[in-house]
């Protein structure tokens, strides 16, 4: 038999509605790459302990010949931003160490009502802020193809789980490129949607007028599958879009036949220069451009002037917004608690947050409670709205003259863990390509372009499109995916180093 | 340089509710300076005639009819308190008051 | 407590002009919280539940809730803000007022902050004298209210001394509407008064509207007073104080005059006021310090991202000032003239809240007088001792039905009372308990002179007084007879054929 864990979800989950395989081997097989690999990977947080009861329930309900999900039986990773009933949820957090939700993020309502068998909750940032995952309080997660080195981040767990085949599909969270920056430097394959097109209640807020949930995948097809799964109006979201989508499964198929790249008109952004850029990692982009203009596509060079200006706004915006959302855990209806003799409740919400939260943490709600504060509100966070309605131009003049927007999808490969902690802002000049497209809402995608010549580490390339044209992304990502992977004579995954000397978790 | 103070660090703490220690307070001053003398570059841009945006996609009216239902069992209200009685959470006496 | 210098009142006002202004939170009667859908304790059906179970994740403050905007509390918002003259706000939104409270799920409330819903307007207010003032209204905006703490320990159950407090969440998310005045200048000696006469203009206003049940002790109603005094001829505003929650109308007005008579106190000594919010105490009535205003108000308002803004059509705007009721000030005055009813009649039905009872009474064919007695007399004593509300026991229909009978002579008042009485039993119409208890008067002639004449036999020495010209004598006769009627004779009637039969008609 074929090693399930190394199937993408779109072949798991043919076998499974084919019943050449159950759910419970294909589940379990996936908890036995997670023994054999995560003590080295440590991509989870949190294994469930029901996974083969669901995958059991799953098989029972094929048997029945009970009309199922595309995905039914398919393990599922979740980032632990995410709330689930039936696991600990923290993002990566001591202060909710252990907290249990009477409630599902609808989006893990959707994928267990697709039949999805949910495996575990993969580590993070703390509350997704970092680019690194170092920040998690309960370690780092390591890449697959360099343990010495970071998953990127927030969602370095998620990214790791499927760059490790632990899992073929996982749940991520970009606020401003956690779903993007780590699969570029793992070699896999994440999704930004378009403001509001995936629910976020549920997913513990980080900023919230820039949060947003999406897949993440080896392959851009199985991306689709997922945001098929999880994507639509939730009326529990005041800002979720009610917008008929199309199914991105399905954009994803039509764009492997590569018809989508004759007179794609590709911008690429002039302001974007080289410099502060892994020669490397341009030097991959530039191939993957080179590649999709002999398919037709026609490059262009566009201007968009403030894009420079993206990450001083985020990192007020995102302070901001945090410092707020953060307050609710104080220590008086769930959480972490710091007893002080003597001490009045003021006192303990102090102290407990003091102890609670990791420096990153307590560095950013400091920052965002003095942008936010009387007195300077005016000149930092409401500049950086303004700042937000620019970028929001630039893209909209862009997208006047090309389809989508490409960009190498983060500045450097996989750097090594230890290398940026110390410098917050190195960290967050990380960020520098992925976060326009969470201040304008706009949706992105990172696919694998191949690896940096001097460190063989990966490298991704971005793709940008106007609001609500996702499956835009998906017919351009699958295209180029089908191209590169034709060009390598297989996924670039199959070319990351073995795992699993060291034995597993749990 | 920026006006980010010990002094001011300090403030900030206790508006945020985090009882930063000394040693804190003098290290988040030093890196406040710097992240915020690189941020504060988007007042260079934001001019008078610039709208702001709280959201990135605008909307507007989106409201919830008026009926009741879904509240949480008191056992899932509770169910994560650190400390709790008579059906209520339970907090250490507080010395401010209400707002 | 209760140690401050007072100066004399009207000495007060000599020296100074009182400014006031007032915030009042109304609490909206809808079936679901501002934010959720969680039941909302303020609507009637909620009254006694138990803690801890109104609550729906955003109300606590869970990780990953998002709040969503009760449509119902944006269009009775709406209603509020044009009954009260305001504008409404092509566009307004919400924004997060932050700050850290164990009754405040998230450490934020949503608020409306630089963008409100309703603003400008205007209230007419009324004082017991018939005074009409003009109130000017700043704003009106939506906003959630907090948790409930109980602090237990030390002696007073208050803050001070609590050795913990307890919380309830089931306060937390219910829809408020703020009501901001402008200052308000010229109150003069008349300022407690119109204290109270501006809460009392409000609950009218929300009551008319049928948006809250308005229930001061409940808490549905809650006013913040702030006084401030200016030395006569200066120009500029006094140091103002808030005092918080006074949760009566009696309340407001007591706080009011203690402020200003405190406040002028300290003045006259050459002292300053702090600014500070003060609470009061119902029991010295006294008021004592609160928080005193400082950096701490630093309440790092911004646009709430979770939620959009709220921009009404004109339509819906048209729509819903079209269905605004009578502004009760006005419809009080015409009601007034109308049934030509004494200040102190009026204001019986006012207090009582009979004036739709009374109006619905006549309306079905009573006469105001007897609605007015029926309303506030008998059926209002009931209620009082059956601790209900006059306006549940009986509908306006049957009150109306009554009066017919007695007017028709079917009926007296003390026949009425009983079938009253019936009525608020559940037996039925006037008409059926009338039937069923066998109450009607006595009409026929022949039976009350077999009874007078029965009377009269058996009190001989009753005869010979009558006989004599001593005509109130005759009163026993009508006790007996009316006794031997069981009430059911109409005692006029007896009276002039007890004379007849004597032999002195
Ligand atoms: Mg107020
Ligand atoms: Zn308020």
């Amino acid at each position: 038999m074929t090693d399930l864990t190394q199937l993408s979800a779109a072949a798991l989950a043919d076998k499974l509605a084919a019943r050449e395989v159950s759910s419970v081997e294909a589940t379990q097989a996936h908890l036995d790459r997670i023994a054999a690999v995560d003590a080295d990977i440590h991509a989870f947080l949190h294994v469930s302990d029901h996974a083969l009861e669901v995958a059991a329930d799953i098989d029972r309900r094929r048997a029945a010949g009970e009309e199922l999900s595309p995905v039914a039986g398919v393990p599922l990773a979740i980032k632990d931003v995410l709330v689930t009933t039936d696991m600990p949820s923290t993002s990566g957090s001591k202060i909710l160490e252990g907290y249990l939700s009477p409630y599902d993020a609808t989006v893990v309502a959707r994928a267990r009502a697709a039949g999805l068998v949910p495996l575990g909750k993969t580590n993070m940032d703390e509350f997704a802020m970092g680019s690194s995952t170092e920040h998690s309080a309960y370690g780092p997660t390591r890449n697959p193809w360099d343990l010495d080195r970071i998953p990127g981040g927030s969602g370095g767990g998620s990214a790791a789980a499927v760059a490790a085949f632990e899992a073929p599909l996982a749940l991520g969270s970009d606020t401003g490129g956690s779903i993007r920056q780590p699969a570029h430097v793992t070699g896999t394959v994440g999704l930004k949607p378009t403001y509001g097109a995936v629910s976020r209640y549920g997913a513990i807020a980080l900023a919230s007028s820039l949060d947003q949930v999406g897949p993440v995948t080896r392959t851009v097809l199985d991306s689709g599958l997922l945001h098929d799964v999880i994507g639509g109006h939730d009326p529990h979201d005041s800002t979720s879009l009610s917008h008929a989508w199309p199914s991105f499964a399905a954009a994803a198929r039509e764009g492997a036949t590569g018809e989508v790249l004759k007179g794609l008109k590709v911008g690429v952004i002039r302001e974007l220069p080289d410099s502060g850029f892994q020669p490397g990692v341009s030097e991959s982009f530039r191939g993957a451009l080179a590649a999709m203009e002999a398919q037709g596509a026609e490059i262009v060079e566009i201007s968009a002037p403030h894009f420079e200006y993206g990450v001083a706004a985020y990192y007020l915006i995102l302070p901001a917004e945090a410092s707020s959302n953060l307050a609710k855990f104080d220590s008086v209806r769930f959480g972490m608690r710091l007893d002080v003799p003597g001490g009045t409740v003021e006192d303990v919400m102090a102290r407990t947050r003091d102890a609670g939260f990791g420096e990153e943490v307590k560095r950013r709600i400091i920052l965002g409670t003095y942008a936010l504060s009387a007195g300077y509100y005016d000149a930092y966070y409401g500049s950086a709205q303004k700042v937000r309605t620019l970028i929001q131009r630039d893209f909209a003049d862009a997208f006047a003259q090309v389809d989508v927007i490409a960009t190498p999808s983060a500045p450097t490969t996989a750097f090594k863990l230890g290398e940026k902690i110390d410098d917050p802002l190195q960290m967050y000049l990380n960020d520098v390509t992925t976060i326009p497209a969470n201040l304008a809402g706009v949706p992105g995608i990172s696919i694998p372009s191949g690896l940096a010549a001097e460190d063989g580490l990966p490298v991704g390339i971005q793709f940008l499109a106007p609001a609500y044209e996702d499956a835009r992304l998906y017919r351009v990502g699958a295209a180029l995916e089908a191209l590169l992977v034709d060009s390598w004579g297989g996924p670039l995954l199959d070319r990351a180093p073995v795992l699993g000397a060291n034995g597993g978790v749990r | 340089m920026s006006e980010i103070t010990p002094d001011l660090v300090r403030h900030l703490g206790v508006l945020a509710r985090i009882q930063l220690s000394d040693e804190e307070v003098e290290r988040l001053t030093g890196q406040l300076d710097v992240i915020v003398d690189n941020i504060a570059k988007v007042s260079e841009v934001a001019t008078p005639d610039v709208p702001a945006t709280s959201h990135p996609i605008a909307l507007q009216n989106v409201f919830r009819p008026d009926v009741a239902g879904g509240q949480l069992t008191p056992a899932q209200v509770l169910q994560n308190a650190p400390d709790a009685a008579d059906g209520r959470f339970r907090v250490t006496a507080i010395l401010g008051e209400e707002q | 407590m209760g140690k401050d210098k007072l100066m004399d009142f009207d000495k007060a006002l000599e020296l100074y002009e009182p400014v006031l202004g007032f915030e009042v939170h109304v609490e909206l009667n809808t079936e679901s919280k501002m934010f959720s859908s969680a039941p909302n304790p303020a609507h009637p059906s909620q009254h006694d539940a138990e803690p801890n179970t109104l609550v729906a994740p955003v109300d606590m403050g869970l990780p990953g809730a998002l709040p969503v905007v009760n449509e119902q509390a944006v269009r009775y918002s709406i209603s509020l803000g044009l009954a009260l003259g305001c504008s409404i706000a092509p566009s307004s939104r919400f924004a997060r007022k932050n700050y850290f409270y164990p009754d405040l799920g998230k450490n934020y409330q949503i608020s409306q902050y630089d963008e409100p819903i309703a603003f400008e307007g205007q209230v007419e207010v009324e004082l017991d004298d018939g005074t009409l003032v003009q109130i000017p209204i700043e704003r009106a905006h939506m906003e959630e209210d907090a948790g409930k703490l109980t602090h237990v320990g030390g002696a007073t159950g208050r803050i001070q001394g609590a050795e913990y407090s307890l919380v309830d969440y089931n306060r937390a998310g219910v829809p408020l509407v703020e009501i901001v005045t402008k200052p308000i200048f010229g109150a003069e000696a008349n300022a407690p008064k119109l204290a109270a006469a501006y809460v009392r203009a409000i609950r009218d206003i929300v009551i008319g509207l049928g948006i809250s049940e308005a229930r001061m002790e409940r808490g549905n109603l809650r006013c913040d007073a702030n006084v401030s005094l200016r030395p006569r001829g200066q120009e500029k505003l006094g140091t103002r104080t808030e005092t918080k929650n006074v949760n009566s109308m009696r309340s407001v007005e007591r706080a009011v005059r203690y402020e200003i008579q405190r406040q002028a106190a300290i003045l006259a000594a050459g002292g300053a006021i702090t600014q500070e919010t003060r609470h009061w105490h119902e029991d010295t009535g006294t008021t004592s310090p609160g928080r005193p205003k400082s950096d701490a108000d630093d309440y790092r308002y911004f646009p709430e991202p979770d939620l959009l803004p709220v921009a009404p059509a004109p339509e819906l705007i048209e729509e819903l000032r079209a269905a605004l009721p009578e502004q009760p000030a006005a419809r009080r005055r015409r009601l007034k003239a109308d049934w030509g009813f004494t200040d102190l009649e009026f204001q019986d039905v006012v207090n009582g809240g009979l004036i739709d009872a009374v109006e619905a009474t006549i309306a079905a064919g009573a006469g105001a007088a007897a609605a007015r007695k029926w309303w506030t007399g008998e059926i209002t004593r009931i209620a009082n001792a059956q601790q209900a509300e006059a306006a549940e026991l009986v509908t306006p229909a049957n009150v109306a039905a009554l009066q017919a009978l007695v007017d028709a002579g079917t009926l007296t008042d003390k026949l009425a009372r009983q079938v009253l009485e019936g009525v608020i039993a559940g037996e039925g119409t006037p008409q059926e308990v009338v039937d069923a208890r066998g109450l009607a008067v006595v009409s026929d002639d022949g039976a009350l002179i077999a009874a007078i004449d029965d009377a009269l036999a058996a009190q001989p020495d009753v005869l010979a007084k009558i006989r004599d010209g001593k005509v109130q004598a005759a009163g026993a006769v009508i006790g007996a007879v009316m006794k031997a009627m069981k009430g059911q004779a109409d005692a006029a009637r007896v009276r002039e054929l007890v004379l007849e039969r004597a032999g002195t008609a």
